[in-house]
This record gives C-alpha cells, sequence and structure tokens, in this order.
C-alpha cells in the first residue's frame, strides 16, 4: 500500500504537469487551473496519509522503495529508489500543503494571463521536481531533482520573457545556482570515490565508520557547503535571489517558501551526519549563516521595493538556518524552514494581492494608507510580518528562532585541539539580527498600511486568493506552538518527531535567554514605531541621502561588492549617528552629526575612488599581456596548441 | 604482402600531403578519399576489419560527401584559387612546417620501438567488438549519443534560417 | 594478413598527425583547416586500433567507433559554420577574419 503511494506522491504533479504542458493553449484557464490544483492536491492528501502511517502505522521505521536501477558500472551503482523518513515526511509535507496553496492562489492571480498553461506546467513541475530532491534516497538521484528544481526556476523567473531584464535575471540565477551545482557533483564525486555508493544511508554508514580520511570529510562537506550556499543564496552567491523577483509573485512565493532556496538546508540537514565530522566546515557554515542574516537584514532596511524587502528578509531568513545547521542543530533549522515556509509565502501571496490591487506598484514610499482601502489583507500581512519578526507568544516564527538562539547559545566549536570556539558571539549577530528583522518589516508594514495614503486601490480580492491567505495566516501564527522552549511550558514535539532518539533539551537554559529572544523583535517593532510609524514620523524618506542610497538599490556587480564591503558599514554608521537620537533631540545636534557623516561620506568617497583608480590601473596592466594572445585568429591559438604540445613533449623527452 | 602494406602507408602519407596542399577545395577531397581508402587497406592489414568498413561507408562514405555538397553549396571559382595560391606562398610554410617537424620528431623519439616479440596476433571480429561496446562500454556509448545530439541540435542552430538577421 | 607491426603503425600515424597539423596550421581557408583535422583525427584512431591488435584488445576498435562519431560531430558543426558564415557574405572563408567581422 504505501509502497504504491509513494511514486504517486511524485507522480501526481508531474502527470499533471504533463497534462497542462501537452494541452497547452485547448483547455480554459480554469480547467489548467483545477488540473495543477488536483495534481498538487492529491500529492498533499497522500502526504498526509504517509505521515500518519509513519508515525504511528504500518511503516514505523521508514519507506524504503527502489523504482528501478539507474546505472550499474564498475564502482558505482545509483538507483531511482525513494525513502520516507522523519527528515524527509517534515519537508515533504511543508512542500505539498505550502505548495498546494500557492496553486490556489495562483489559480487566481495568473486567471488573465495568456500564458497561464506554461505556468502552471512550470509551477507543478517544480514541485514534482522538489519531491524528488526530498524524497531521493541516493544523492545521485537527489541531483535530478536539484537541477530539476534550478531548470524551472529559470522557466518561471524568465517566465514573463518579453522583457530582456527578467531573462537577464533568469539567466543570473541560473548561472549562479550552476556553479553551486558543479561543486555539488565534485562532492557527490569525491563520495562516490570514496565509498563507492551514493546511497545516504551507507554514504553516511561509511563516514560515521570513519571509513574515510578527515580530509576527505572536510573537503567533500566543503563541496556541498558551496552547492548548498549557491543553491539557498547565501554569501558569496546571494545576488541572484533579489532579481528572481522578476518572475509572477507566486513564483516568487514557491521559490522562497517551499521549493528552490530551501533544498540547500534540507540538503545539509540530510547529511547532518558528514557534516558532524567536518568541524572547520560546521564553524564555516555558522559563520557564514550569521554574516548573511546580518547582510541581510541591513540591505533589507534600505530597499524601497516592497518584493525586494521580501527577497532580501529571505536570505537573512535562511542565514539564521545555516547558522543553525552550522551549529549543528538541524532540527531547529529545519523547524524554521517550516515556519519560515508558511509566513513567508504569506508575506509574498498579500504583498502580490497588495501590488495588483494598487495597480502594479511596488515602491513603498508611493503606497501607503492601505489600511482602510483593504483592511483583510492588512491583517494577513501584519500576521505575517509579525511571524517574520518573531514577535513572542503568538507567532510561529518566536519559537522557531528561539529554538534557533538557544541552540547556538549552546555550541562551541571544537575547531582543533585546545582551541574551542565558542557560540556566543554569533547568538549575538542572531539576535541583532531579530532586532533588525523586525525593524525593517515593521518599517514596511508602517509605510505602506499606515500614513496617509498613497495609490489609489482598485478592485477586490477574488475568494480563490483569499482562502490560502487565511490559511496560512492561521499557519503562521499558530503552526509553532508543537515545539516551545524549557522556560514555557515545555513541550518538544517537533524534534521529537524528528529524532525520538536524543531529544534536544536545554533544561539549563537561563530564562534570561528567552527572555532576550522575546524582547529583541519588539524593540524592533517600538523603533520602526517611532520612526515610521507614529502620525507625524520621524523619517518618511532619510533626508540628504538620497544619493548614497541609490546605488544600494540599483547596484550590481562590482557596484554591490563595493556597496557590500565599505558602503555598508559607513552608512549604517551614519545612519546610526544621525537617526538613533529619535524626534526632538534630533534638532540639537542635528548640525553636529551632519557634519560628521558629511565627513564619513567624504572619507568613503575618497576610499572608493582611490581604489577603483587602483583597480582599474592594475587590471589595465594585468589585461594587456593576455590581450596579445587573445586576437581570435583561430590559427594563432592553433599554434599555441601545438606550441605547448612541442615544450610539453620536449619536457618528456628531456628528463 | 608487406609490399602491399608499404604502398597502403606510403599512399595514406602521400594522399595527405597533397590534400593540405590543393588549391582547389574538390581536388583536395577527393585526394582525402584516397587517403581514407589506404588507411582503410591499412587497418584491414591490422586485422581490424569491422573499423576498416566503417572508414569506408562513414568517412569515405557520408563525411566526404558532406564535404562535396558544402562545396558545391559554396561555389568556389577561379578567384578562389588564385586567392589559394596567394596564401600558400612558400613563406607560409615555414612557421608551421617547423612546428609540425619538432612535434613529428618528438613523437617518433617518444615512442621508440617496443621491443621483444609481438604476442601472435589475431583478427578481432565484429562479434568482440559489439560485445564490448554494448558491455562495458555502454555508457560510454550513452555519452557519444548525446554528443551527436548535441552536435545534432548545434548544427541545425547555426544553420537555421534567420529571417531579420543580419 | 596481419603485415603490419605496432611501430609501423605508429610511425604512419605520427607522420600522419604531423601533416594535418601543418595542414591546420598553414591553410587559411576554414574547408581546409577541417579536412586537415579529420587527417589529424584520422591518425589517433590509427593508432588506436594499431594497439587493439598488438594487445588483442576489442577497445581498439570500440575507441574507433567513438572517434568517428566525434569525427561525425566536428564535420557537421563545422561545415554548418562554414555554411552560415558564407551567407552572411563572408566569401573568402578566411579564418583569420574571424575576429574582424561579428558574424
Amino acid at each position: 500500500m504505501a509502497e504504491i503511494l509513494l511514486p504517486l506522491l511524485v507522480l501526481c504533479p508531474l502527470a499533471a504537469s504533463l497534462v497542462v504542458f501537452i494541452s497547452a493553449g485547448r483547455m480554459g484557464a480554469r480547467a489548467i487551473g483545477t488540473v495543477a490544483c488536483a495534481g498538487v492536491g492529491i500529492s498533499a492528501v497522500l502526504s498526509i496519509i504517509l505521515s500518519v502511517m509513519l508515525l504511528s502505522g504500518p511503516v514505523a521505521g521508514g519507506l524504503q522503495v527502489t523504482l528501478w536501477p539507474w546505472m550499474r558500472v564498475a564502482g558505482l551503482s545509483a538507483d531511482i529508489a525513494f525513502t520516507l523518513d522523519r527528515i524527509s515526511m517534515v519537508m515533504v509535507l511543508v512542500v505539498t500543503i505550502v505548495g498546494l496553496l500557492i496553486h490556489v492562489y495562483a489559480a487566481g492571480y495568473m486567471r488573465d494571463d495568456p500564458g497561464i498553461a506554461r505556468f502552471f506546467g512550470c509551477m507543478t513541475l517544480f514541485v514534482a521536481a522538489m519531491l524528488v530532491l526530498v524524497l531521493a534516497s541516493d544523492l545521485l538521484c537527489l541531483f535530478i531533482g536539484w537541477e530539476g528544481v534550478g531548470l524551472c526556476s529559470y522557466l518561471l523567473i524568465g517566465f514573463w520573457y518579453d522583457d530582456p531584464a527578467n531573462t537577464s535575471a533568469a539567466r543570473k540565477a541560473f548561472y549562479m545556482t550552476r556553479m553551486g551545482d558543479v561543486a555539488l557533483l565534485c562532492g557527490l564525486l569525491l563520495l562516490a570515490c570514496a565509498t563507492g555508493s551514493l546511497r545516504i544511508g551507507s554514504v553516511l554508514a561509511s563516514v560515521a565508520d570513519g571509513r574515510l580520511p578527515a580530509s576527505g570529510v572536510n573537503v567533500a562537506a566543503a563541496f556541498i557547503l558551496v552547492g548548498a550556499l549557491a543553491k539557498s543564496a547565501q554569501i558569496p552567491f546571494q545576488a541572484w535571489l533579489p532579481d528572481a523577483m522578476a518572475g509572477p509573485t507566486p513564483t516568487s512565493a514557491l521559490i522562497h517558501a517551499a521549493t528552490m532556496v530551501t533544498a540547500g538546508v534540507y540538503l545539509i540537514a540530510r547529511v547532518h551526519d558528514l557534516f558532524a565530522m567536518a568541524a572547520p566546515v560546521m564553524a564555516l557554515t555558522a559563520v557564514l549563516g550569521a554574516l548573511t542574516l546580518l547582510m541581510g537584514a541591513c540591505t533589507a532596511l534600505v530597499q524601497s521595493d516592497l518584493k525586494r524587502i521580501l527577497a532580501w528578509s529571505t536570505i537573512s531568513q535562511l542565514g539564521y538556518m545555516f547558522l543553525a545547521l552550522g551549529c549543528g542543530v538541524w532540527q531547529a533549522a529545519l523547524f524554521h524552514l517550516m515556519t519560515h515556509a508558511f509566513f513567508k509565502a504569506l508575506l509574498f501571496l498579500t504583498a502580490g494581492a497588495v501590488i495588483m490591487r494598487a495597480g502594479h506598484e511596488q515602491d513603498i514610499f508611493r503606497l501607503g494608507g492601505l489600511r482602510r482601502a483593504m483592511p483583510g489583507l492588512t491583517a494577513a500581512f501584519v500576521a505575517g510580518a509579525s511571524a517574520l519578526a518573531g514577535l513572542p507568544l503568538v507567532t510561529a516564527g518566536f519559537y522557531s528562532k528561539e529554538m534557533i538562539l538557544s541552540g547556538v547559545w549552546h555550541v562551541h566549536f571544537g575547531l582543533a585541539r585546545e582551541w574551542t570556539l565558542s557560540g556566543h558571539p554569533l547568538w549575538g549577530i542572531a539576535l541583532l539580527g531579530a532586532f533588525l528583522t523586525a525593524l525593517y518589516i515593521f518599517r514596511c508594514v508602517f509605510i505602506v498600511f499606515c500614513g496617509k495614503a498613497g495609490t489609489r486601490a482598485a478592485g477586490r480580492t477574488s475568494r480563490l486568493m483569499g482562502i490560502p491567505l487565511v490559511c496560512l495566516s492561521v499557519l503562521s501564527l499558530f503552526g509553532g506552538v508543537i515545539e516551545m522552549p524549557d522556560t514555557l511550558p515545555s513541550l518538544h514535539l517537533f524534534s521529537a518527531l524528528l529524532d525520538p532518539g536524543t531529544p534536544l533539551s536545554h533544561a539549563d537554559e537561563p530564562v534570561w535567554l528567552v527572555l532576550a529572544g522575546a524582547l529583541a523583535p519588539l524593540a524592533g517593532l517600538g523603533v520602526a514605531w517611532v520612526l515610521w510609524g507614529r502620525p507625524s514620523p520621524v523619517m518618511r524618506e532619510i533626508p540628504g541621502q538620497a544619493g548614497v542610497i541609490r546605488p544600494a538599490r540599483t547596484g550590481r556587480g562590482m557596484d554591490v561588492l563595493y556597496d557590500r564591503v565599505f558602503v555598508q558599514p559607513f552608512r549604517l554608521l551614519a545612519w546610526l549617528t544621525r537617526l538613533d537620537i529619535p524626534g526632538h533631540a534630533i534638532t540639537g545636534t542635528g548640525r553636529l552629526t551632519r557634519a560628521a557623516s558629511a565627513g564619513i561620506l567624504g572619507v568613503r568617497a575618497g576610499l572608493l575612488d582611490m581604489l577603483a583608480m587602483r583597480a582599474t590601473g592594475t587590471a589595465r596592466w594585468a589585461g594587456h599581456l593576455p590581450g596579445l594572445f587573445q586576437n581570435g585568429r583561430v590559427r594563432w591559438y592553433a599554434a599555441w596548441i601545438a606550441g605547448g604540445l612541442c615544450a610539453g613533449l620536449a619536457m618528456a623527452v628531456l628528463s | 604482402m608487406h609490399a602491399l602494406a608499404l604502398l597502403a602507408a606510403c599512399v595514406t602519407v602521400v594522399g595527405a600531403i597533397m590534400v593540405i596542399t590543393r588549391r582547389v577545395a574538390v581536388h583536395a577531397v577527393l585526394y582525402l578519399v584516397v587517403t581514407l581508402l589506404a588507411l582503410a587497406t591499412v587497418l584491414v592489414m591490422l586485422g581490424a576489419s569491422f573499423a576498416a568498413m566503417l572508414e569506408i561507408i562513414i568517412y569515405a562514405g557520408a563525411i566526404m560527401v558532406l564535404f562535396v555538397f558544402v562545396i558545391m553549396m559554396l561555389n568556389l571559382g577561379q578567384p578562389d584559387s588564385a586567392r589559394e595560391k596567394e596564401w600558400l606562398r612558400p613563406r607560409a610554410w615555414l612557421g608551421p612546417g617547423v612546428l609540425a617537424t619538432i612535434v613529428c620528431a618528438e613523437l617518433l623519439y617518444c615512442t621508440s620501438p617496443l621491443s621483444g616479440a609481438a604476442p601472435v596476433p589475431a583478427a578481432i571480429t565484429v562479434h568482440d567488438v559489439g560485445a564490448d561496446l554494448f558491455g562495458r562500454y555502454v555508457l560510454v556509448v550513452e555519452l557519444v549519443s548525446y554528443l551527436l545530439l548535441a552536435g545534432l541540435v548545434s548544427a541545425f542552430y547555426i544553420g537555421r534560417n534567420r529571417a531579420g538577421g543580419r | 594478413m596481419l603485415a603490419f607491426s605496432f611501430n609501423d603503425t605508429l610511425l604512419v600515424a605520427t607522420v600522419l598527425f604531423s601533416i594535418g597539423l601543418a595542414g591546420v596550421l598553414v591553410r587559411r581557408n576554414m574547408v581546409f583547416m577541417l579536412m586537415s583535422l579529420d587527417i589529424m583525427l584520422n591518425a589517433a584512431a590509427l593508432v588506436f586500433v594499431g594497439a587493439g591488435a598488438r594487445w588483442h584488445d576489442a577497445t581498439g576498435q570500440v575507441m574507433f567507433v567513438l572517434i568517428l562519431a566525434l569525427a561525425a560531430v566536428e564535420t557537421a558543426v563545422g561545415l554548418a559554420i562554414i555554411v552560415c558564415l558564407h551567407a552572411r557574405g563572408r566569401p573568402t572563408l578566411d579564418a583569420d577574419t574571424g575576429n574582424l567581422l561579428r558574424g
């Protein structure tokens, strides 16, 4: 019974995708939406049935189905095989249920688009590929899903391919994740060479046995980490995700919440035993995660595009997950992944509805006062925003973030003998990140929904789009109570679900730890209220800094690098010196701070100019030499090859 | 028998030299066919009759026909011949000739003659080749099929009629 | 029947390879360059077959088949490029002007 249901779980979306693709143009929009939703819906029902069977019934020990052997060559065998265990069960539930809600919403959102067949074909294929990735019991089979997810994201980001900006965004996403894919493939090949199999269970078993040398484990883990970083848009691959906003909003929701970016987190959680043997890579993961969460939060603070704010917030939240993975609390990472899927899908879908009704205006400074025109959407967005900020007790985000924070507090990295690294600085960064998260998301809430009216809202949100929003609101508010800190009524349903053997218990957790985690978002909310929320807010726009902020908003490539390395800290400094003093006190010290920040800006400009001059000078000098060889003449290239052959043979002869 | 082998090798080498020195493309193609046929003879003498058949059928048959078609399409004429003569001045031969000679000498030096009696050779039949091709090397055959597909697609893409293009 | 020794095969193949190399380097017409490339590929294939005969292993001829496929692909794509360039008003097929005109 269960052996039949498990392949069906993947086949349903795949079949729906095929039906939609093949029937392109011959089915009405409603029929296409119905088929797609039905495919994902059946899959969601199946996943619930299978979860019940796994938790209580006949297949309690995990389910393994081998469909067919893929390749058998000497030293390596690979099967198309699916495994349902507790980790993949959680992921399957998230992917199918959130995916179903997004599909239902998209059926309303994309109703009038001429390319709806292509859209739904790609969306269901996306879900199917993600399910393959999640369920695969073989790393090579997982790689199929990994590539399928990348392909579908490319197709969907470039969905409106008429605009060159969209296609270039799609290409950017494809290229950047491709770099990671190469690294992942290298890691897989290393593991395959070392263990002779890519079946996850046997790979982890042979790693745990110590059959692999420590350096091999470290290198393989590092390669897999690079793959996961690229997929999950972490430093240094973070640039593709904000551009991925070019696709339709349901696509963004699917990429950010359920499918694409969570794949990296899932992969590392899946092979956490491998990472547990590679302490330096774990520390690297944690540090990169912490940096990413801080950077994402800082950047989200200065964005003015509604969807871009959400995109950077995704990067930041994924940073939390990587931080948790790096600290070894992968249960917390998966828990945060789940709650994040709920509230980020909610935020994106609500933002899509808001933007749609406000006449496709995405600039938050032109929106405003939408509270009165669309109270339902406001409530949904505020619910999502509170969950993202992690307002204590009432939201799901609080519990998952709390779990990560307490895990980070307790971690010790044993990098080398006699040299351990405490997790307390990372905890500080994560706490600062929580404060900034609340600050930027409530900045967005106050500017968009409060204040004086901006654009006029038109139309109504259809019921088809409303129902998923209600479901997601409920989930993102109450979906987190299955796991609570010890100081609250100690409840560990989720970690017990994932890993019944070793429950996470922090009995010695001080109360102030939970209290700090609860107060940081509240502080962020308060500061956001003071700065943007009051009837006469301190700042609608940061005065006199428009010229500084613009490059941060539009910057690409080298600009982005400069922005991250030089501009952000300076601007943060300038921003703090100027604005940390709220309201009335600003007049007194205004002149002083202005002079100080002008000085800082001047130094910054001078520094940047100097660096740019040096960089161009060096580049020109270095570019001259290869330029002689790169003359574009095929015969010269052939001659160089022959010359190299001559030289190589001569070395062989003479030695 | 050895005389025939010597003759085949000589025809191969001379034919190849003629290919790279002709001014008219069709002549070069004909010399190339001669070269390939002589090479097929060499292959037969190496006991690889299957490879020799493939050489004749696919190389001398199919690929050369492709060349002939393209040359017919290009419609090269008298001015082309003159230009080829201009391009083939003795000075142009200097660098490539030296380079190729060095490569040849080094290769010959590296592949110093194998000593010892060769094992009694026996012909390798099609059966052996097929069993290997679809047994041990089946994955490689799959890869080659991908390569052929990629070649097909890219040739189609390059050669398609771009209306309104440059 | 087997009149060729492995050493003779290597000699012939080396000479063929060098001739092909010289052809690639010296000819500016792309059709001739393709033909020279085919000569080089044939030389490589000949070494494989010779080695297969020497050690009595069918792998040599398997490699020959693979090289044949490679040569077919290479010729098809190369000729497609040539036809494409010719159709765009590049009648001389000079490989050295590939860097001057955007095709």
